[in-house]
């Protein structure tokens, strides 16, 4: 058995932050499933909200404005005093990340350079070409460096052990060795991030399963608002891959089949910079209603920003878009339709990062506090992570500090382990149905059926086919019987993680009778904020997800209808 | 046996991939394994391995993450040349055989997937941090309040290094690197160029001058093969040079100022990795 005082699980910007908050004074162990420097973290293309005021229209931002953009961005779903809280400390986090070495991009005086960004009412999104999240990481884990973090990487969490709503620490299999070890804590801070994999179009990585949402939610932790799912609107058509929203932030158009602004429909002062959830359900119905091309696609036009200002300041698009649809956007359109791109909902923790399970914390993509409500901004979450992780470090660091080793902790880990144990055994041993075709049904269902439009009919079948996939995935079993290096062992254990979030996503899409950011009921096209002015929390019961009602935190700003 | 047939449509073209197999320790020989696929246009060489694993041979190991060219998992050698296989496209490549090893000059766990502990181990080196002003940048309460101000002009100067996603290709073409494995290679010294060359960072020139040897940056045989496996249009060689420049300057004002003048450092005087301060067993990516 290994021990630590703290252990995070997850190496992108949440984790690296507690990590780097933390591991001076505590004995902190990170286990990640892949090294830091490949966490999805690293995929942020367009930037990081704060209200500098390096914008020469800019002047006159602050974080309370910052605080109302997000509010009203979120559909009035998000916990005000946590807004504000993040959107106080984002200067006081940038101008740190700055002093660490993070190399924004510049104004010709010297001062970090802004943009705009959809949903905020100033130029506040500061960035580093389209790669701010890659300098982020970047910057975090040589902070991890230089304070000789322990790091356990290419290990799998399996298990988050809690006895008596009490956390005892982590199961965990190294992929690479085969090794199934006990990692036993004081506390235990989640920085998993999302599950974009259970849809069959994301921006994600591959490796963004949610698997950290799902073990937190086996262990009794309350999972948050699953049902909103953000949706980006400019995915590379066929793949997927991320085109920032900094493209449109640098005065990219969105064009139909006709040639036509049609943003200009739907958002007719916003434009191309509307919120996301409102521009992908605009490209979603051009597409649906015959204007798109090939009935997949629109174009996301950049070629009248020249060549220039297209190298300098979206390079990685100009790469990515060359690479991956041999179109060079200084020449022609990127073809692009949404695609999953982020998890509003999450474990449910409070504004310190805590869950309701004593000793574990969730910081990041996979927690819910919630600071996105039911749509998130652009340039919201790397703030959140960073903010957040230093929130929920220190948090879950007080708490370490303090506590012993839970009573008993020996007993609960080994059972732990051996139930572990046990679980793989059974799953590499006999014949049975293999991992991946499920993963392809599941991510089909999730996509048809629990999209950008949702109805009741749809949202109902989606269940049905998600509880027969559950049934027929109990007899799963992987072709080899090795744990080293078995990517189909990890498929396995993967899926059971994304039936947990497809069940919890489908459950509280369905038992939300409104519409709300990101979640829109084609049979109950209005919010309904008598109703459902409110977010949902998910416990495992028996049979599937039960779903209760928790009081959003509304203090300044009281719902109003949302226009852009 | 090829179970992608089913894709078949007419636009889609047969290739032969023959994989490196071997897993560390075992008794069995290294062996290249075939594989037939018929796939479509738009087909990388990420996918095609996945393709592999599901429908023909799920104990083929690889590396992978993003699948879009950003954080550098999936290295390894693609008919004799470094790079992603996340970003090669399979039709862009001059033959219909593809021919797939791990990265060289890092040992094979298994399959395509390599110990990377050497590659962090001198990128730890060289300190991979922004060595502020004083001891903890962050310590001021000038921190808090304002950024460092750094002008488009000083940005230019550290922005190509800064694009280096550390996927290790570039260490994997380097063939000074396969004569003396000690050689830091040339993305730590990319790295560190990226630091020396922010005008934000004061580390102290005592400390660059731990690379005045052989084994930093008179490693380098400037034969630039580095630069041709970047996928990321990174040019190692350029911050090597710049080290060596600053280097050479260095001992120059060294013999000016002091008393007596230094000889030159052999590799073997200088400090070693041990005694560098790195932090040994730390971010410990714990072997397997």
């Amino acid at each position: 058995m290994i021990e630590h005082d703290l252990l995070i699980v997850g190496g992108g910007l949440a984790g690296l932050r507690a990590a780097v908050e933390t591991c001076a004074s505590l004995d902190v162990g990170l286990i990640s499933r892949v090294h830091p420097l490949r966490s999805h973290s690293l995929a942020a293309q367009g930037g990081i909200n704060a209200s500098l005021g390096n914008h020469p229209e800019g002047r006159d931002d602050s974080a309370e404005r910052h605080t109302f953009d997000t509010v009203k961005g979120s559909d009035y779903l998000a916990d005000q005093d946590a807004v504000r809280l993040m959107c106080e400390n984002a200067p006081r986090i940038l101008f740190e990340m700055e002093r660490w070495g993070t190399p924004f991009s510049r104004f010709a005086d010297g001062r970090i350079a802004q943009r705009p960004f959809g949903g905020g009412g100033f130029p506040r999104t500061c960035y580093a070409a389209d790669r701010t999240g890659h300098v982020l990481l970047h910057t975090l884990y040589e902070q991890a460096v230089r304070q000789d973090l322990r790091v356990y990487d290419e290990w799998v969490v399996l298990r988050l052990v809690v006895r008596d709503k009490r956390v005892h620490g982590v199961i965990a299999l190294n992929v690479l060795s085969g090794r199934l070890e006990a990692f036993a804590a004081r506390a235990v801070l989640f920085a998993t991030g999302g599950y974009g994999r259970v849809y069959a179009r994301s921006t994600n990585a591959l490796i963004n399963t949610g698997s950290g949402i799902a073990l937190a939610y086996r262990a009794g932790a309350g999972i948050k608002d699953l049902e909103f799912v953000q949706f980006h609107p400019t995915g590379l058509s066929e793949t997927g891959i991320l085109i920032t929203e900094g493209a449109r932030g640098e005065g990219g158009y969105l064009l139909n089949r006709d040639g036509e602004r049609f943003m200009g429909r739907y958002a007719p002062k916003a434009m191309e910079l509307a919120p996301r959830d409102i521009v992908a359900r605009s490209m979603t119905t051009e597409i649906l209603e015959g204007r798109g091309f090939r009935d997949s696609y629109l174009h996301l036009d950049l070629r009248h920003l020249g060549a220039k200002k297209i190298r300098e300041r979206l390079p990685g698009i100009r790469e990515i878009t060359m690479d991956f649809a041999g179109v060079d956007p200084i020449d022609e359109p990127i073809p692009v339709a949404p695609a999953q791109h982020y998890s509003m909902g999450g474990i449910d923790v409070d504004k310190t990062g805590a869950t309701e399970i004593e000793g574990f914390y969730a910081a990041g993509e996979c927690a819910c506090v919630s600071v996105h409500g039911a749509n998130r901004l652009g340039g919201n979450s790397l703030l959140e992570a960073i903010v957040f992780g230093e929130v929920a470090g220190r948090g879950a660091g007080a708490y370490a500090k303090d506590g012993a080793l839970a009573d008993g902790g020996g007993a609960a880990m080994r059972d732990a382990l051996a139930a572990e144990d046990d679980r793989l055994r059974r799953l590499v041993t006999g014949d049975g149905p293999r991992p991946y075709p499920f993963r392809e049904r599941l991510s089909r269902i999730m996509t048809e059926k629990v999209g950008i439009f949702r109805e009741a009919s749809a949202l109902k079948a989606a269940q049905d086919e998600i509880r027969q996939i559950r049934h027929d995935a109990a007899d799963m079993r992987v072709s080899l019987a090795s744990r080293k290096c078995n990517q189909e062992l990890l498929d396995a254990i993967d899926l059971f993680a994304m039936i947990d979030l497809a069940e919890m996503i489908a459950a509280g899409a369905l038992r939300r009778t409104e519409s709300r950011g990101s979640h829109f009921r084609r049979d109950f096209p209005k919010r309904d904020d008598a109703r459902w002015l409110h977010h949902t929390v998910a416990h495992p019961n028996g049979d599937g997800p039960a779903l209760t009602d928790k009081a959003v935190m509304i203090d300044n700003y009281e719902p109003r209808e949302r226009t852009y | 046996m090829n179970h992608a047939s089913e894709h078949t449509d007419g636009r889609s073209r047969r290739f032969v991939f023959r994989v490196f197999r071997h897993t560390a320790g075992a008794d069995a020989a290294p062996r290249f394994d075939t594989f037939d696929l018929d796939v479509l246009p738009g087909t990388t060489v990420l996918a095609a391995l996945f393709m592999i694993q599901q429908q023909q041979d799920a104990s083929l190991a690889f590396r992978f993450s993003c699948r879009g060219a950003v954080c550098g998992s999936c290295g390894m050698t693609i008919n004799g040349r470094c790079g992603l296989a996340c970003r090669t496209q399979l039709w862009s490549l001059p033959t219909s055989e593809i021919v797939l090893e791990p990265l060289p000059n890092l040992d094979v766990i298994r399959d395509l997937v390599v110990d990377m502990s050497p590659f962090w181990e001198k990128y730890r080196r060289i300190r991979p941090w922004l060595h502020g002003r004083i001891g903890d940048a962050c310590a001021d309460s000038a921190a808090q309040t304002r950024e460092q101000v750094q002008s488009p002009r000083q940005f230019r100067r550290i922005e190509q290094y800064i694009n280096c996603i550390l996927c290790a290709c570039c260490y994997g073409a380097c063939p000074a690197l396969r004569r003396q494995p000690n050689y830091l290679g040339p993305a730590a010294l990319a790295k560190l160029q990226r630091f020396v060359g922010d005008n934000r960072d004061h580390r102290p020139a005592g400390q660059v001058a731990e690379v005045d040897n052989a084994d930093g940056v008179w490693g380098c045989d400037t034969v630039f093969r580095c630069i041709e496996a970047c996928p990321k249009d990174v040019r190692p060689t350029d911050g090597i040079a710049a080290l060596r420049w600053r280097l050479v300057l260095y001992r120059m004002r060294q013999l000016v100022t002091r008393p007596r003048p230094l000889p030159a450092p052999k590799a073997s005087q200088l400090p070693q990795l041990e005694t560098m301060e790195a932090p040994a067993g730390k971010v410990a990516h714990e072997a397997p």
